[in-house]
């Protein structure tokens, strides 16, 4: 039928097959971007002539960022299609996105951290963009604290899923809350509507930075999403075959 | 396009900025590493726990027949 694909889709097996062929791919392109892009960004990209050579921390905290607010979207929206379908696939996604968003969400706040220092003479205000990206920081702990406070997997998983859709409020606080409140924060650098207000010398690495975080992503997730796969399945038969046929020797 | 530094130490000083740039590379490149090592070691763990486990239950099958066809052997001779 028609929707056979989406019901393959949900399926652990199916995934866990056929994206072992996706992994050295997907690890190779975003390794190799983001390593163009580190050298691009560290030693040719222009001085700022206003920020000096900090203005450098963006080329890792804006796709961090970038990257902390989509994986937000991937986990709820993969929490809500557990919820709805009863997708078994979806709900693995979800729990396997939440530490990686935590790492990155993490990774934003610190080297914003850092930046601020020399920028704004201060490492930390609790100024709406900052505060709010901490809430998301929480969000994702809490996520991960509550998908596994239940001894019923199928209870953390609905539990859970509940808590990053509620959760999801945050995120327009977090995009607009440069233009909502006054902040120390600048406001966007990279729009979709309008032109972005910065030059391509340094736009084209902060791009390739962008792409590459988005590809490590989906590296990183779907590697964790086959663990997890793998630690849930572990009674069922097909996972004792892909174990047993990679048993070195069986005594 | 050409490298924004005169010389190799320049880089690294960043103007006073280094300090700032490298601790948030730093950082970056430590936080990817272990998202990327982690579910790697896991999954290694996790398949030899469960070949361990086949393992056991196939032992414990064996002696399970062992036993039933000694059991055999004893009734015949008896």
């Amino acid at each position: 039928m028609s929707w056979q694909w989406f019901h393959r889709l949900g399926s652990p097996r199916w995934f866990y097959q056929k994206s072992s062929a996706w992994l050295p791919w997907l690890g190779g392109a975003a390794l190799s971007l983001l390593s163009v892009g580190v050298v691009w960004g560290l030693g040719f990209a222009p001085e700022d002539f206003k920020q000096g050579n900090s203005y450098r921390i963006i080329y890792i905290h804006v796709p961090a960022a970038f990257l902390a607010l989509a994986g937000y979207y991937i986990m709820a929206i993969s929490g809500a299609i557990g919820l709805i379908w009863k997708m078994k696939l979806s709900f693995v996604v979800m729990r396997a996105a939440a530490p990686i968003g935590a790492a990155l969400t993490f990774i934003a706040l610190f080297t914003g951290a850092v930046w601020g220092k020399p920028t704004w003479g201060t490492y930390w205000v609790w100024d709406a963009r900052i505060t709010s990206m901490l809430i998301l920081f929480f969000l994702y702990l809490g996520v991960m604290a509550l998908s596994g406070a239940f001894s019923r997997e199928q209870s953390g998983d609905k539990a859970s899923a509940l808590l990053a859709l509620v959760g999801t409020v945050n995120i327009p606080i977090i995009y607009k809350s440069v233009d909502w409140w006054f902040t120390l924060h600048q406001p966007a650098t990279l729009k979709l509507t309008e032109a972005s207000t910065i030059d391509p010398s340094m736009f084209y690495p902060l791009i390739t930075m962008i792409a590459g975080f988005y590809l490590f992503y989906a590296w990183v997730l779907t590697l964790h999403t086959r663990t997890m796969i793998l630690q849930r399945e572990g009674r069922t038969q097909w996972v004792r075959e892909l174990v047993g046929a990679s048993a070195p020797a069986k005594a | 396009m050409q490298f924004q530094f005169d010389s190799l130490a320049s880089f690294f000083a960043m103007d006073g900025h280094g300090p700032y740039v490298w601790a948030s590379y730093g950082m970056v490149v430590l936080v990817l590493v272990v998202l990327a090592v982690t579910p790697v070691f896991r999954q290694r763990k996790l398949r030899r726990e469960l070949q361990q486990q086949l393992r056991q239950e196939e032992a414990r099958r064996r002696a399970a027949t062992t036993r039933a066809a000694s059991q055999r052997a004893a009734e015949v001779v008896e």
